[in-house]
């Protein structure tokens, strides 16, 4: 299958293979509008298991749209969504998502553990009741990120990198086998970054599949092996190695892309 | 605090308090959610409602104007969406042209209408009637254990007491998802949290609390209310937890001293005229805001812009 995918985006045509049972996340025909233009068009997307996918595109391109239409967070005028083989209502424990930072009001009254514990919010039972154990689990999480010391805070003290790690970690208490990640590098520092690459490489490791929107061309190849080109329309998807190419950010940039810029960029040699 | 506490003071006051927490209740998350103004939208509709019914019905009985009252807290929920998404502007632009226009139209139907005859006026809609909510039969405390004078406690306690238990059981009920759907809506959403039912059962709350404080006490008390109480107590604490608890105890004090300034403070200054209760209520509310700004230990964030939103 993922040769059929690499076909159909060689020659560029929107051709789909039809999506495999083991799919981790599979879109078809997915049409989503704000307004009277559409944000997304009849994108199909299928992401195989165990990869580090990347969706890139320009400004306004529908990448943070695409995620909220696959979560069910906006609507979708046309389209379907299969999570593992079945709909997003009967797969949301396989699932999670860690929003944009600045989606929320960080100056929220709550502390940094309390973030953690919205990810188990699915085991806490009938009463919400929170016990030990589900706190030891958020603690090993926000350990994960480097943040267990921050446990206490009230999140408004957080830098920008920091609240990214504790969203992350709120994502990591999900115990999910689907990461959809809204630009997780966006203005953190650089030990942040690291932190946050170390743990997503990490759930590679462990047979889960990460999708990211992800809006810093340079690091793709270093971070990916996946790549989804979108600009509304899909441009491309497929492996690192053969998508993430010259012609294909060209298309997908239009004249935004220097020609001058994608040469500094680390391309995969064909 | 003797017999006569308990005849004239003690319901209008123990009114008064489950007024003022019933509303402080949904108050909390209404302004962490950037709604403070539904609150305010409510209390003014409720006029328009509670005109039409009565002209429809022809007298002051509870039930229709409850009905009204209800009615039209729909009708401007509806209108305010319809607004928001047809006109495209941003809700407390729709909220405002909203309730401003519904309490006109309240007050123009009270001035065309034949009202005089009864006890239903502007007046009575903004201040409400918290002073004459007395215990006509009780002769002292112990008439709270006389089942015939228990008989004759005026109705409106007991349904701001039905009320106000009724928002207490539904926000802790539903704790975990409003906290978690205020602070995140589209993570919330992923956890299966059905965020838009539990955002209107939130504006319902807000309403049913309206609505009965309204009649009890007055739409000024109520705005007050919705807003005061949980915004002091934001600056008290960094949780939501004690943000509450801390909304529920200026409330009840706003409601106590208001009332007890209102009906002696005149007297103490000389004067021989008690002020309204709900108006001081609504002042000693706005006093609580007041000091917490200038003394509370989180009130640093004020003038913190909020986060700019990203798609």
């Amino acid at each position: 299958m993922p040769v059929a995918v690499q076909l159909a985006s060689r020659d560029g045509r929107a051709v789909h293979p039809a999506a495999s049972a083991d799919d981790p996340l599979a879109v078809q025909g997915l049409t989503v509008s704000y307004g009277e233009k559409p944000a997304l068009f009849s994108i199909d997307a299928t992401v195989p298991p165990g990869r580090m996918a990347a969706i890139i595109g320009p400004n306004g391109a529908g990448k943070s749209t695409l995620l909220k239409a696959v979560l069910g967070i906006v609507p979708a005028l046309s389209g379907t969504v299969t999570v593992f083989g079945v709909p997003l209502a009967k797969s949301r424990h396989r699932i999670t998502y860690v929003p944009q930072r600045a989606s929320v009001d960080w100056d929220f009254p709550t502390r940094v553990i309390d973030v953690v514990l919205m990810g188990l919010y699915r085991e806490l039972g009938l009463l919400h009741l929170v016990r030990r154990h589900h706190r030891e689990k958020a603690l090993a999480c926000l350990d994960r990120v480097g943040m267990a010391d921050f446990a206490g805070r009230q999140i408004g003290q957080l830098s920008g990198g920091q609240q990214q790690r504790v969203f992350l970690a709120r994502a990591l208490a999900q115990n999910a086998d689907l990461y959809l990640l809204d630009e997780p590098f966006a203005g953190v520092d650089a030990a942040t970054e690291k932190a946050i690459i170390d743990v997503l490489k990490s759930l590679k490791a462990e047979k889960r599949t990460v999708v990211c929107v992800h809006h810093d061309l340079a690091t793709v190849a270093d971070y990916f092996d996946h790549v989804l080109l979108i600009n509304v329309r899909k441009i491309a998807e497929g492996p690192v190695a053969t998508t993430f190419t010259a012609d294909n950010l060209q298309a997908a940039y239009g004249g935004r892309l220097a020609t001058a810029h994608i040469d500094q960029l680390k391309l995969p040699v064909i | 605090m003797g017999d006569e506490f308990v005849q004239l003071s003690l319901t209008p006051l123990a009114i008064g308090v489950l007024a003022a927490v019933a509303c402080a209740l949904p108050g909390n998350f209404l302004i962490l959610r950037r709604q403070a103004l539904i609150g305010d939208a409510i209390s003014h509709v409720v006029l328009p409602g509670i005109v039409v019914a009565f002209l429809i019905t022809g007298k002051i009985s509870t039930w229709p104007m409850m009905l009204g009252a209800a009615g039209a807290s729909i009708v401007a929920v509806v209108l305010i969406e319809m607004i928001k998404r047809l006109g495209r502007i941003e809700p407390g632009a729709a909220m405002g042209v909203t309730f401003t226009s519904l309490f006109a139209a309240g007050v123009f139907l009270l001035e065309q209408s034949d009202t005089s005859s009864v006890h239903l006026d502007v007046e009575h809609a903004l201040y409400g009637n918290l002073e004459s909510l007395i215990w006509l039969s009780a002769d002292g405390w112990g008439s709270l254990l006389d089942p015939q004078a228990l008989a004759d406690l005026p109705p409106e306690l007991f349904r701001m007491t039905v009320v106000t238990l009724l928002i207490a059981v539904l926000t802790a009920l539903f704790w975990r998802p409003l906290k978690l759907s205020t602070f995140d809506e589209g993570f919330a959403s992923t956890l299966g949290i059905p965020t838009a039912t539990l955002s209107f059962g939130l504006v319902g709350a807000a309403a049913i609390a309206a609505v009965a404080a309204f009649d009890a006490v007055g739409s000024i008390i109520v705005i007050a209310m919705f807003i005061c109480p949980p915004a002091a107590a934001r600056l008290m604490t960094n949780r939501l937890e004690a943000q509450v608890a801390w909304s529920i105890a200026f409330a009840a004090v706003s409601a106590v001293l208001g009332y007890v300034i209102a009906g002696y403070g005149p007297l103490w200054l000389g004067g021989t005229d008690a002020v309204s209760a709900a108006g001081m209520i609504a002042t000693v509310s706005g006093m609580i805001l007041g000091l917490t700004c200038l003394f509370a230990p989180h009130r640093s964030r004020i003038g913190v812009p909020p986060g700019s939103e990203q798609s």
